[in-house]
C-alpha cells in the first residue's frame, strides 16, 4: 500500500457542554493509505458523519489532530483550508449538495475557478469528466432538471475537478434506489482504480463493503475493529 | 501541502458576479418578493418623509409632532421589514454556502457573492419603492391643495434610495459573513 494521505491522531469530538454533552468521537487514531478504497461503517449515531467532517476540515477536533499529507490541519489558517478543499478534497454527501442555481456544467467547473483556472481550460476540463460519469449531454441542465442519481453523478464529476488525492463521501448510496447505488459505487470503484485516487467513504450499504479494500468498524465513536479484505473485483 | 503553496485562491470577480447573477435569475419569484419587501419598506418612509414636507409649512404645533411620531414609525418599519426580507433570503442559504466552502471557497468569495446579490436587489427596491412612494405622495398633496415643494420630493427620492440600499446590503452582509466564519459543517447542518 501507498504512504499515509491521512493520519487522525486519539481524535475526539464533543458536542456541547456539560450534561447535555455527546462524546460523537472518542479517541479515533488511524491511518489512512495513498489509493485505498476505505469504507466506514457502524450504527447510526456511531460518529460516522462526525469523522467524515474532522478528516474533510470541516469541523474542529476537540482533542486530538488530524493530518492530511502530513500537514496538521489546525494549523492551518482558514485561507490555506480553503486552499486544501479546493485541490486535494473531492466532497460527495448524501443529499448530493449541488449549487441549485447553477447548470451541471457550472457546479463542475466552480472548484475549478476556485483554483485559477481559465475558464476555457475549466469548460473543456468539465465536460470530461461529465462524460467520465455518462452525463455529458446534459451538461446545461440544473440539479432540479435531474434525478438523484444524475445529480449523484454530477457531485462525483464535481468531487473530480481539481484532481484531490482524496474523495471523501458520506453515504453517497443514502437516497438512491439499488441500482442507482450500485452505479455509483461501480463509480466509485473505477476512479480508484483507474485514476489512484484514494476514496473514504462512510456507508451502510452491503454493496459498498464488497468492493473495499478495508473497512473500519465504528461504534459509539471508537475505532472497533479494522477490516483488511481482497475485494471483488468484476 | 506547505503554506507557501498557497496562492491566492480568490478567483476573479466575474465568478462572483455570475453566482450572484444566476442566483436572482434562477430564484426569480423569491428575489422578486425580497425586492418587493424592500422597496414597501421605502415607499412607505419616503411618503412619510413627502407628507411631512407638504404640511411642513403651515402646519401647527400638533400637526408637526404627529408627523415626526408618522415619520419615526415608517423608519422602523422599514428598517425591521428590510432587515428581515434579508435575514431570510441570506439564512435559508447556509447549506448553499457550506457547500461553496467545501469546494474551495473562501470567506471572502462567499460574502462577496451576497454582497453582490444584495446590492443588486436593494437598488432595484429602493429606487422603485421611493420613486412610488414619494411620487404617489407627491400627486396627493398636490390633489389635496398643498403641495410638497419639487426638490423635497427629489430629496426625498435620493435619500430614500441610498437608505434602501445601505440597509439591504447591510443585513444580508452580516449573516453571510457569519454564515462564512463558521466550520463548514455547522453551515451545511443548518435548516430553515
Ligand atoms: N451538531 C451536533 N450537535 C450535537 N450533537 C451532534 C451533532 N452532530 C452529531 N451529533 C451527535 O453525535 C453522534 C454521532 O453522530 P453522527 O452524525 O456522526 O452519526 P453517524 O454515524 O453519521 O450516524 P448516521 O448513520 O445516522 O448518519 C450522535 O449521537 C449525534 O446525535
Ligand atoms: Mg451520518
Amino acid at each position: 500500500m501507498g504512504e499515509v494521505v491521512v493520519r487522525t491522531t486519539d481524535l475526539v469530538k464533543q458536542y456541547g457542554e456539560g450534561e447535555a454533552s455527546v462524546r460523537a468521537l472518542n479517541g479515533v487514531s488511524c491511518e489512512i493509505f495513498d489509493g485505498e478504497y476505505l469504507s466506514i461503517v457502524g450504527p447510526s449515531g456511531s460518529g460516522k458523519s462526525t469523522f467524515f467532517n474532522m478528516i474533510g476540515g470541516l469541523d474542529r477536533p476537540s482533542e486530538g489532530s488530524v493530518f492530511i499529507n502530513s500537514v496538521d490541519i489546525a494549523q492551518l489558517t482558514p485561507k490555506e483550508l480553503a486552499f486544501l478543499r479546493c485541490h486535494t478534497i473531492g466532497y460527495i454527501f448524501q443529499t448530493f449538495n449541488l449549487i441549485t442555481v447553477r447548470t451541471a456544467l457550472e457546479n463542475v467547473t466552480l472548484p475549478m475557478l476556485f483554483a485559477g483556472t481559465s475558464p476555457d481550460e475549466a469548460d473543456e476540463k468539465g465536460m470530461k469528466l461529465l462524460d467520465l460519469v455518462g452525463l455529458g449531454h446534459r451538461y446545461h441542465h440544473r440539479p432540479s432538471e435531474l434525478s438523484g442519481g444524475q445529480q449523484q453523478r454530477v457531485a462525483i464529476a464535481r468531487a473530480l475537478a481539481n484532481s484531490p488525492a482524496i474523495i471523501l463521501a458520506d453515504e453517497p448510496t443514502g437516497n438512491l434506489d439499488l441500482k442507482t447505488g450500485q452505479e455509483i459505487i461501480d463509480l466509485l470503484r473505477k476512479l480508484n482504480q483507474e485514476q489512484g485516487v484514494t476514496v473514504i467513504a462512510a456507508t451502510h450499504d452491503h454493496k459498498m463493503l464488497g468492493v473495499s479494500d478495508r473497512i473500519f468498524h465504528i461504534s459509539d465513536g471508537k475505532l472497533d475493529r479494522v477490516e483488511t479484505q481482497t475485494p471483488a473485483t468484476h | 501541502m506547505r503554506a507557501s503553496d498557497v496562492r491566492n485562491t480568490d478567483p476573479p470577480f466575474w465568478v462572483a458576479w455570475h453566482q450572484a447573477r444566476a442566483s436572482i435569475r434562477v430564484r426569480f419569484w423569491r428575489q422578486a418578493i425580497t425586492a418587493a419587501g424592500v422597496a414597501l419598506g421605502i415607499a412607505f418612509f419616503s411618503s412619510m418623509q413627502v407628507l411631512q414636507a407638504a404640511e411642513g409649512k403651515g402646519a401647527d404645533a400638533a400637526a408637526v409632532s404627529r408627523n415626526q411620531w408618522l415619520v419615526a414609525t415608517s423608519l422602523v418599519m422599514c428598517l425591521v421589514g428590510i432587515t428581515n426580507s434579508m435575514l431570510m433570503s441570506v439564512t435559508e442559504r447556509f447549506r448553499e454556502i457550506g457547500t461553496m466552502k467545501c469546494l474551495g471557497a473562501s470567506d471572502t468569495f462567499v460574502v462577496k457573492v451576497y454582497f453582490l446579490e444584495s446590492l443588486q436587489l436593494g437598488l432595484l427596491g429602493s429606487v422603485v419603492g421611493s420613486v412610488f412612494g414619494a411620487g404617489l405622495m407627491a400627486m396627493a398633496t398636490r390633489a389635496m391643495g398643498q403641495p410638497a415643494p419639487p426638490s423635497a420630493v427629489g430629496a426625498v427620492m435620493g435619500f430614500g434610495t441610498v437608505l434602501g440600499l445601505v440597509l439591504t446590503v447591510v443585513a444580508a452582509i452580516f449573516p453571510a459573513i457569519q454564515a462564512a466564519r463558521m466550520p463548514a459543517a455547522a453551515a451545511l447542518r443548518v435548516e430553515v
